[in-house]
């Protein structure tokens, strides 16, 4: 086999940031939902927290199901958030490298007592309501890019594979439209 | 129900979100910039994540129960995550399809942005707290109504 250098440019531009950043994060975040399923026996999602965490100040019926699981889902949530430190502590500060991660250059990086943190361009209207609509939508569709994405397509589970080809589809016509009428960032 | 169970087992939800949220942030899913790169097809890189990390857990639930019966932190079964399909595994999918192609930001990728540093991303973990209260209000009242909510999820 000779390698084309057309359609090796043209997979070059496919992929800016090269693929080795997110097949490694990837592994992580397999890795992390792996370790809790083996002592756990939980396919762990990251959505129910949103309801989970309601339980604490809402006695509805819909809320109120998930006070069994409302602890560990807190706890869940808080190792994401440190991780997410840990990560901008050590490979977001520069102070580990690796030719397996590649940097980028989007949004904007600023310094707290020598950490690199990050953050985004992104209007925060686009969040917020992007936001609601993720908190509706994920809850009603039961999962989201972990339960669904990761617990569910693992499982070879039918209704993940159409929640998850659902979300992917909507989500990239969403994107195109938004782009196309000009909002940036 | 939390009582009686393992002194291990909080830790090890905790180190297992640890690993997940730096996975997240190392493969840049916590900068929402990058999730929308993917979807206007600029950077195809975000399905190495989600089905590597999904290659990597259907690893597990399939070798898994073949070799114990029952995880030993909860003494619960080795099941795969199975729901039942209706409609609104699309109208919910779709919902939040809008959301995450304007936001580019889901749920588990906005703990981990927030730990990165992105201070901003509130307003998204803001906005999903209002849109999951919503739906449980309105839920909540339609299932009173029609006095059979057989909790399926």
């Amino acid at each position: 086999m000779v390698a084309d250098p057309v359609l090796l440019q043209a997979v070059a531009e496919l992929f800016p940031n090269g693929i080795s950043r997110y097949a490694v994060g990837g592994l992580l975040v397999g890795l992390g939902t792996v370790l809790i399923y083996v002592g756990t026996g939980i396919p762990a999602g990251a959505s129910t927290f949103l309801e989970s965490t309601l339980s604490y100040v809402s006695d509805r019926s819909r809320f109120q199901r998930y006070v069994g699981s409302r602890d560990w889902r807190v706890v869940f949530t808080a190792g994401i958030v440190l991780g997410g430190l840990a990560f901008a502590a050590t490979f977001q500060s520069g102070l580990v490298t690796s030719p397996l991660y590649e940097p980028g250059t989007t949004g904007q990086l600023y310094e707290v007592a020598g950490v690199t943190l990050w953050t985004t361009e992104i209007q925060p209207w686009r969040l917020f309501v992007g936001g609601v609509l993720v908190g509706i939508g994920t809850r009603i569709g039961k999962g989201c890019t972990s339960g669904h994405g990761v617990c569910g397509v693992g499982s070879a589970s039918k209704t993940s594979l159409v929640g998850v080809a659902t979300f992917l589809t909507v989500a990239i016509g969403t994107a195109q439209v938004v782009a196309a009428l000009g909002v940036s960032p | 129900m939390s009582a009686d169970r393992h002194p291990l087992f909080k830790p090890l939800i905790f180190v297992g979100g640890i690993i997940f949220g730096f996975g997240l942030g190392f493969s840049h899913m916590a900068r929402p910039e990058v999730v929308v790169n993917f979807l206007l097809f600029d950077d195809l890189g975000l399905p190495f994540v989600m089905f590597g990390a999904a290659i990597v857990s259907g690893i597990a639930f399939a070798l898994l129960p073949r070799f114990r019966d029952a995880a030993p932190l909860t003494g619960d079964p080795y099941e795969r995550r199975l729901k039942p399909f209706d409609r609104n595994v699309l109208v919910g999918g779709a919902v939040f399809g809008v959301g995450w192609g304007l936001s580019g930001i889901c749920p588990g990728a906005a703990y981990a942005s927030l730990g990165v540093g992105n201070v901003t991303i509130l307003w998204a973990l803001g906005g999903m707290f209002v849109g999951a209260y919503a739906q449980g209000y309105w839920r909540s009242r339609s299932g009173a109504r029609d006095a059979a909510a057989a909790g399926a999820d």
